[in-house]
């Protein structure tokens, strides 16, 4: 069997694909819960009223997209580039201890909250820069150093936790002070769970999608990810835009971390993150890497982490059902974009 | 060669339909070729001779015909039963391991993994070279061997393999005029001795001295099935195009000031292929420099230096008179280079960008942006400008160039290259692989652009496109730069003696 490509998809492929891929998740959902012994469409009907059934559920889906959402622009600005930056864990991490750092009392209102998102994005660019260098200077693969960088910067949490970061108040527990009042996050409205770092969220993506549109930057990392030898030959400084790449990338996965500290947590500690860096490269695979389409596809991952939890409180089907499901999505998904640019020949 | 009709059918084609989407890559194409015979299989770019061989070699499937390979038919979709019925193919881009000696690299895949049996293969091998005229020795390693030679092992291995139809996709493409002299003799040798051969070609020269028939595809539907001995190159010409054509040649001009030189230059060796070697070379306004060679022979690296992409390990450039430093692709557009690359799917354009995109690649920073923000609409107006401007053909600026034709494709970059009046002007291949008509198109353009006082190098492997186009010739080999020769002082024969590097030690000497 052989792969055709199709010069020009129609719309019935472009869209009958992927809609065969959900059933496929559904399918295999439905499965798994039948071999935990429960009934597949009560459980079903469980993850969507968990995630969606009520106001409390829908604020804590979109407080759950805020952070996949930020990780999710940083991979798909990255890997728009072809520039495959697995590490928006740590960055995610490096904006957290920069939310911290800054807003335990070293500034007051109303410097501290801007002075630190930005820190944060410089934070999280800065742990990029030196993958991103070891790339062009000397061509080491940023899969593998990104991809460390993230164990490196879980130790580093760690020992700032048990070391200099650790709140004496704490019990003992490893985890930071917490953030003075005016290093918070408002709520966007007053008594409802959902902090203003989902609303920057929003703005992020749309400011993303403007970049890669509408301006010279964009222009050119579109371009030298699709092409880099044309990019070259054309006059684009290769090298420099994957740096700016970079920055851009790193920065928008520290703010993942910087807005769970200081919208959601209050603190940093060791469980900050449930891996949001590593489902970002998800979000961002299922929205093809289109910035309005990462929030879209966000809040749609979030949704099943939320409504797993609902249901398996509900249904005594283990969590874990949420992460194979997202594994099953993504697969039927690359496999349904797979099949819709080609066909398959026998022979 | 003999053109006895009664001789054996040993391949038929039968009635072969092939179809991409709306696209009809074969239409009912109908082919015999008979014991002992040449047949030539001439078409322009995308008329479908490669579809059609790659169906009868079992990469596509036919949605409708067959294949019958000595009255056996052949099951579609399966490459090894085209290999085993007797059918082998030499392709344009060789299939072989450098790394491996010549006897290795012909074994490989016929024979199993444990076998040992070298001695009887290097027997058969030896026998085989000595037959057919094909030198090369058994134990050299590939990657030490001409193109010419590699070639060889590539038809040694068909032949290793009892191959009693050869195809031949492009074969000449890559030697020099004496080297094909050589193939053909070749080929004259396996006919005699019984085997058949379809030669696919664009050279239609070659065609005329090779071929016993000759059978022309247009648009994937044979419109021309002719004796070679009955018609001429004008003949299969109109009919591969559909009219009668005639190639631009260039008239002798007096040429102007030197706008860009050499002095000296000099690059490092890139494994096999040799960098420059203290090459002097000037580009005159007004004239055509015709840079004629077997590929691989320095080409990349001179190209790559006017470019913008490298400056010269040793040597000088100078630029309008002035010594070159800061040197990159921005620097040379910014100071005239217009640049034709080499690979126009690769380095000359962006295939999910559509054209609007392409059109501006090279000038969106300086004409197409303000404070950081593209002008797309500006932008817009500039790709329509060179699509009517340049005769592309598209649906329109927002398709994606990689759904045009090769020709197509290059009259955009032409535009692209062009629409900043460029004074001097890098043409790298120009018209490899495109159909006559854009061809004449391109070759015209670059005829107007010296007209305007341009300095155009055109870089070609196509004797009959240099020797047509350029006011002077230069003849690289080796890395090393020959004489410039005024427009008319050579032959063909004499060109291919500078490209094969013969004449070099004697102009050191004098």
């Amino acid at each position: 069997m052989r792969l055709e490509p199709i010069a020009a998809p129609s719309t019935a492929r472009r869209l009958g694909f992927p809609a065969l891929a959900l059933g496929a998740t559904l399918a295999v959902a439905m499965t798994l819960a039948l071999i935990a012994g429960a009934n597949p469409l009560a459980v079903l009907g469980q993850i969507v009223t968990g995630a969606l059934g009520s106001k409390l559920a829908v604020l804590e889906t979109l407080n759950r997209a805020t952070p996949l959402i930020f990780t999710g622009l940083a991979v798909a600005v990255a890997f728009r580039a072809k520039l495959w930056n697995i590490g928006a864990e740590a960055q995610l991490y490096a904006g957290a201890i920069m939310a911290v750092v800054l807003g335990t009392g070293a500034l007051g209102s109303p410097l501290v909250l801007p002075v630190s998102a930005l820190a944060a994005m410089l934070a999280g660019a800065v742990l990029l820069l030196g993958p991103v260098l070891l790339k062009t200077r000397l061509g080491v693969d940023e899969v593998v150093t990104t991809l460390l960088l993230n164990f490196i910067m879980l130790l580093l949490v760690s020992y700032l936790l048990e070391g200099p970061m650790k709140d004496p108040m704490g019990m003992g527990w490893p985890k930071s002070t917490a953030l003075i009042p005016e290093a918070r996050l408002p709520r966007i409205v007053e008594g409802l769970r959902l902090h203003w770092g989902f609303a920057l969220a929003i703005i992020a993506a749309i400011v993303v999608w403007v970049i890669q549109t509408r301006t010279t930057l964009g222009f050119e990392i579109r371009a030298v990810g699709q092409n880099p030898e044309a990019a070259r030959f054309a006059g684009m400084p290769v090298n420099a835009i994957l740096l700016k790449t970079a920055l851009l990338s790193g920065g928008l996965a520290a703010l993942a971390g910087w807005s769970e500290v200081a919208g959601l947590k209050g603190h940093l500690s060791q469980d900050l993150s449930p891996g949001f860096g590593y489902t970002g490269i998800i979000v961002a695979m299922l929205a093809l890497l289109h910035p309005l389409g990462v929030v879209v596809t966000a809040i749609f991952v979030a949704g099943i982490f939320v409504g797993s939890d609902a249901m398996s409180r509900a249904a005594g089907v283990p969590t874990y059902i949420a992460d194979m499901l997202m594994a099953t999505a993504l697969l039927c998904m690359v496999l349904a974009i797979l099949l819709t640019r080609f066909r398959v020949v026998r022979g | 060669m003999s053109q006895d009709q009664g001789a054996e059918v040993v391949l038929r084609l039968d009635r072969i339909t092939k179809r991409f989407g709306a696209l009809t890559a074969n239409d009912a194409v109908s082919l015999d070729l008979r014991r002992g015979e040449v047949v030539a299989l001439l078409g322009e770019n995308g008329a479908g001779k490669t579809t059609l061989m790659n169906i009868l070699f079992g990469h596509y499937v036919a949605d409708d015909g067959g294949v019958q390979v000595f009255g056996q038919p052949l099951p579609p979709g399966n490459p090894k039963a085209a290999l085993a019925a007797g059918v082998g193919m030499v392709h344009q881009h060789f299939t072989l391991a450098g790394n491996l000696t010549v006897l290795d690299n012909i074994r490989l895949g016929t024979e199993g993994l444990w076998s040992r049996g070298a001695h009887g293969a290097r027997a058969k091998v030896e026998r085989l070279s000595r037959d057919f005229g094909l030198a090369v020795h058994p134990d050299a390693k590939v990657s030490r061997l001409t193109v010419g030679e590699r070639q060889r092992v590539e038809i040694l291995k068909a032949l290793y393999r009892d191959a009693r139809i050869l195809i031949l996709d492009e074969p000449t493409a890559v030697l020099t005029p004496q080297e094909s002299d050589a193939l053909f003799a070749t080929l004259r040798k396996a006919t005699a001795m019984g085997l058949s051969v379809i030669f696919i070609s664009h050279k239609l020269h070659e065609v005329m001295a090779i071929a016993d028939r000759c059978i022309v595809l247009r648009h994937g539907r044979v419109v021309g099935r002719v004796d070679t001995h009955a018609t001429d190159k004008a003949a299969l010409a109109a009919l591969m195009v559909g009219g009668e054509l005639s190639l631009p040649r260039a008239k002798a001009r007096a040429a102007g000031a030197p706008l860009l030189r050499l002095d000296a230059a000099s690059t490092p060796d890139r494994g096999a292929v040799p960098g420059l070697k203290s090459v002097t070379l000037e580009l005159r306004a007004g004239q055509i420099t015709g840079l004629a060679g077997v590929s691989g022979n320095g080409q990349a690296a001179l190209a790559e230096i006017i470019a913008g992409l490298a400056l010269p390990a040793s040597g000088a450039v100078q630029l309008h008179g002035a010594a070159v430093r800061d040197w990159s692709p921005r620097a040379a557009l910014a100071n005239g280079v217009g640049r034709i690359p080499e690979d126009r799917h690769h380095q000359g354009s962006i295939g999910d960008f559509d054209l609007t995109e392409n059109a501006v690649l090279e000038s969106y920073r300086t004409r197409f942006s303000r404070r950081g923000w593209m002008d797309w609409r500006a932008a817009r107006a500039f790709a329509e400008e060179i699509i009517k401007g340049y005769d592309v053909r598209c649906p329109g600026p927002e398709t994606r160039i990689r759904l045009l034709s090769g020709g197509n494709m290059q009259k955009l970059i032409l535009g692209r290259a062009m629409a900043s009046s460029p004074d001097i002007i890098l043409a790298n291949q120009p018209v490899r692989g495109l159909d006559v008509g854009a061809i004449a198109y391109v070759q015209s353009q670059l005829i107007a652009a010296r007209d305007r006082d341009a300095a155009v190098l055109l870089i070609s492997e196509d004797l009959d496109e240099i020797m047509g186009l350029s006011d002077v010739i230069h003849v690289i080999s080796e890395g090393r730069l020959s004489p410039g020769f005024a427009r008319g002082t050579m032959t063909a024969a004499d060109l291919g003696l500078w490209m094969a590097g013969q004449n070099f030690g004697d102009t050191h000497a004098a």
